[in-house]
């Protein structure tokens, strides 16, 4: 055998063509996500230890923060606000997500529908909505029996419907992969319905539990529109980083407050891929999909809580609405469209609605192409080494980076005066990577959970068929994975849409998204017209929304047919 | 498409595969040299040599975890080895990327692209010039009919059974007509009968073609019944490369007795005249033994077909008497339990042969092991 062996020229390992193109991806994604992901958070990191002048400050920065009552009023109510938010919204979502998976309620695609509802909206709208009615002149004022709205109250009720789809989604996942053998088990040993709740609905559904708490934990502590509309003197974290850096221009200062904001996001980011990861091994392959039975005593119970539910969120969606048609609050109460010609109150007018629709269509088509991509690469790609490490990290990062820090990196890494991607700076194209970066983890997940699914060796068989991996992509990958693509697209759409927190920092003179176009007009006392600007955003993304449904029917049954 | 490949098709020259003579001078068409392979701290293979002549069909066969679906992979590239060397038609391809090798494999899930239809399924390989339309349609339409599948064209492989997507992947993998044919657990994803009728189809299907074939597969009855050869891995190394008959008659090593087909098992010492073992008090003529040290301990195997069953009452001499403690009925055999003294042993017989021996359980008979039968191993030091 040696003699053979000595007979040929030894080899050295070959990158393939295809190899040599996944890895080529891999490094642009890890380029594009270092240039707008790393570099700015970095930027941001090191300004914190910065003095104005740009010398090294060491902690006083920190030191100054914690001296401040104010500042750690702001951390304490932030933290207080999002907790109480959480413990209200939780039992809400669990009761209305078991109604959805385990009862026999009718209408559920509908309660469904509606559930997603607040997501399509963007935060201010909740927040106009309860100005509206609890407002210095809002028509139920005297509910609150001489409290006001301004502040706590409204911060943790406009929460509550902003983040109730986050949380029943959530809960809807955890409780809709269930075992029926447990249940049968648990029957066949006559335990009673309180006791099977107790030891096998809510131990299955535990870690949903503490992901959907984490998740709207997050999302208040974060969010910048609630706190900023209806906020009143009640300062928070977010409203904070805004102070200090467009108010009071000291970026320095931000920075901490930023730096502090990170702070429970990367700890809820961390609980909830703990509990993810957790939740991921409760269900084993082989159990048996759990169908409820009609049950009348639980039924009709759950229904009624479901209407209240879907009630109430229509309900506020249509106090905004309505609030956006009157002609002047509260005196003339008279219908009228005048508070949707945005030119008497904003320059931009509708020039606004047209910028975010543009805007975030580009979000949509570029963060699409670009998540996918660098999903694909990730999950098929060469493993060793890392490059992919790295990158895979840097795409679950941006749901830990709350938009504002988000936001406020992105002025302190593309603003400074050496950096030769400042140009970019009051662009609409830092607007767009900046959106795509900021929602780019959902997307991700979405994507790689599609791509798992694929057979494995689709690749491998490429290969041995001398079939470049490209084509393979393009023929099988895409094409199956197309309602997730969809579903991404959309989901960058509407973010991009509604947001208000990243882009607050990063909008210019001519680059003024319908979202930020809200906040200046409830800053400058226009409720009304800021609630239509509201609107008009809620009935852009509903569009979307139901386009996706549209489309997706459309082309599931031009693409679809092998689903059978 | 070229000379190389050309001659891949069969009735030229070369070897048919039915007839194994000869081998040897035969230059080999894949030669594995000390393949190693490592996954992080664990080794899954170790240091492996094999060479398979043109137009074989050689199984690995082998436990879940013994390095079989490594190898494979290795040869076809998807997971280069660490060590050693993979030559195929003398060209050294260790390191190429499976592009560009020359193979067609069928997996265990068979990787069916499921938003295609069984002909782009088919004739996805076939692109560039050397292949226009209406080449490709005459090819898969070929191919097609070859594994019986003309009918079903227009079809996605989701409308289609197990055996038929089965057969699906394989037309798949020859479209090209690859100079070897890899195939993982092509099997093991059907049900019994399904399975017992595509592996006698596959192995026509590669007889007529003359396909050099790897397959993998767990399953020792599929390994015999379809292999020129079989090469038997555990833990990362081969135990034993020979035909079906070698492999299951002459077992190399312990594992390989213990591990294709059934067989008894007692641990027993050589013994004086050489010939002779003793097993826990019971002396016993083996054939085997006659070359082992005296006093060495040695395990023993017997397969149950080789036990020979005798009347209580017509014992030959040399005989054990022996009870039986089960029966299990299997159809054209029973499968006897019986304890013959100390020994635990397992018997087979046609269901007239126990009823005149009127073995049930309980019943004391008498069994011969025939000397030249049994199969002895040192025991590993």
């Amino acid at each position: 055998m040696s003699e053979a062996l000595r007979g040929v020229a030894v080899s050295r390992p070959v990158l393939s063509a295809d190899q040599r193109l996944m890895r080529a991806g891999l490094v642009l994604a890890l380029v594009f996500l270092g240039l707008f992901l790393a570099l700015p958070l970095g930027t941001l990191l090191v300004r914190a230890f910065e003095t104005r002048e740009g010398e090294f400050a060491g902690l006083t920065n920190f030191v100054t923060y914690a001296a401040t009552p104010a500042l750690l009023r702001a951390a304490w109510n932030s933290i207080w606000t999002a907790a109480l938010t959480a413990v209200l919204v939780v039992p809400i979502a669990f009761a209305y997500a078991y109604a959805l998976t385990r009862a026999c309620v009718p209408f559920k695609p509908l309660f469904r529908a509606v559930m997603m509802l607040p997501l399509l909206a963007p935060s201010l709208l909740p927040a106009l909505a309860l100005i509206t009615l609890f407002g210095n002149q809002g028509m139920l004022k005297w509910a609150l029996a001489g409290g006001s709205i301004y502040g706590p109250a409204g911060i943790v009720a406009a929460q509550v419907f902003y983040c109730f789809p986050a949380a029943a989604l959530i809960l809807c996942v955890a409780l809709s992969t269930a075992d029926a053998r447990l249940y049968e088990a648990a029957e066949a040993l006559k335990a009673t319905r309180l006791r099977i709740f107790l030891t096998v609905t809510l131990p299955g559904a535990r870690y949903g539990l503490v992901s959907a708490g984490v998740v709207v934990f997050t999302l208040v502590v974060t969010d910048f529109g609630i706190p900023k509309v209806i906020g009143g003197q009640f300062p928070v974290l977010a409203t904070d980083v805004y102070k200090q850096v467009v108010g009071l221009q000291d970026f320095n200062m931000g920075a901490v407050v930023g730096l502090v904001l990170l702070v429970p996001a990367v700890i809820a980011f961390v609980l909830d891929r703990w509990a993810t990861r957790q939740r991921a091994g409760t269900l084993s392959g082989r159990a048996v999909p759990l169908r409820p039975r009609p049950r009348r005593r639980r039924d009709v119970p759950l229904f009624a809580f479901c209407m209240l539910v879907a009630a109430i969120l229509f309900g506020i969606v249509g106090v905004a609405a309505w609030g956006s048609l009157i002609r002047f609050w509260p005196y003339d109460l008279s219908l009228t469209l005048d508070n949707y010609d945005f030119s008497r109150f904003d320059t931009a007018g509708w020039g606004a609605v047209w910028f975010s629709v543009r805007m975030a269509a580009l979000v949509a088509v570029l963060g699409t192409v670009i998540v996918f991509v660098v999903a694909y690469v990730l999950e098929r790609g060469p493993a060793g080494g890392s490059v992919p490490a790295l990158t895979r990290f840097a795409a679950t990062t941006p749901l830990a980076v709350p938009g504002l820090v988000l936001g406020l990196a992105y002025i302190l890494f593309f603003n400074h005066p050496a950096n030769p991607l400042g140009l970019l700076y009051g662009t609409m194209a830092i607007l767009v990577l900046n959106s795509i970066v900021h929602f780019y983890t959902v997307g991700h997940l979405t994507a790689v959970t599609a791509i798992r699914q694929l057979d494995p060796e689709f690749e491998a068989v490429g290969a041995s068929l001398r079939v470049p991996v490209w084509v393979t992509f393009a023929r099988v990958t895409v094409p199956i994975c197309l309602p997730a693509i969809l579903e991404i697209a959309v989901y960058l759409f509407v973010n991009a849409m509604t947001t208000v927190s990243a882009v607050i920092f990063l909008y210019g003179p001519d680059t003024k998204p319908a979202s930020v176009a809200v906040v200046h007009m409830d800053e400058a006392g226009q409720a009304s017209a800021a609630a239509a600007m509201a609107v008009v955003i809620l009935g852009v993304t509903t569009a979307a929304k139901l386009g996706q449904l549209g489309l997706g029917a459309a082309l599931g049954r031009l693409t679809q047919a092998w689903r059978r | 498409m070229t000379a190389h490949r050309q001659d891949l098709d069969a009735s030229d020259g070369r070897l048919a595969p039915g007839d194994t003579p000869g081998g040897e001078q035969a230059v080999p068409y894949l030669e594995v040299h000390d393949v190693g392979k490592q996954f992080g701290t664990f080794v899954a293979l170790r240091r492996v040599n094999l060479a398979v002549r043109s137009g074989e069909f050689v199984t690995f066969l082998g436990p879940s975890g013994c390095g079989k679906t490594t190898l494979l992979r290795g040869i076809a590239g998807l997971d280069p080895p660490s060590t050693g060397r993979i030559l195929q038609a003398g060209r050294d391809i260790t390191f190429l990327p499976p592009a560009a090798r020359d193979f067609g494999i069928v997996f265990q899930s068979y990787a069916l692209f499921p938003n295609l239809t069984v002909t782009e399924n088919v004739a996805y390989g076939l692109r560039g010039p050397a292949w226009p339309r209406r080449r490709v349609q005459e090819r898969v339409a070929e191919l097609l009919g070859l594994v019986g599948l003309a009918d079903q064209a227009p079809k996605y492989p989701a409308q289609l059974s197990g055996g038929q997507q089965q057969r699906v992947a394989l037309a798949r993998a020859l479209a090209n007509e690859p100079g070897l044919l890899l195939l993982d657990e092509p099997l093991s994803a059907l049900d019994a009968i399904v399975r017992q009728h595509l592996r006698q189809e596959i192995r026509s299907l590669q007889q007529r073609l003359g396909v050099t074939t790897i397959m993998v597969t767990h399953d020792q009855e599929e390994a015999l019944g379809v292999s020129d050869r079989i090469v038997v891995m555990s833990r990362g190394r081969i135990e034993q490369i020979g035909t079906p008959a070698e492999v299951y008659d002459r077992p190399a090593s312990p594992f390989v007795a213990g591990f294709i087909g059934h067989s008894s098992r007692f641990e027993a010492m050589v013994d004086s005249p050489a010939g002779s073992i003793l097993a826990q008090g019971i002396r016993l003529q083996a054939e085997a033994a006659r070359h082992l040290l005296y006093g060495s301990r040695v395990l023993v195997f017997v397969r149950p077909e080789h036990v020979a069953l005798h009347p209580a009452s017509a014992a030959p001499p040399g005989a054990l008497p022996a009870q039986v403690t089960g029966l299990e009925f299997l159809g054209p055999v029973c499968r006897v339990s019986l304890q013959a003294g100390p020994l635990a042993l397992m018997a087979s017989a046609a269901p007239a042969e126990l009823m005149d021996l009127a073995a049930e359980p309980s019943a004391q008979i008498a069994v011969t092991l025939p000397p030249e039968r049994l199969m002895v191993f040192p025991e590993d030091v």
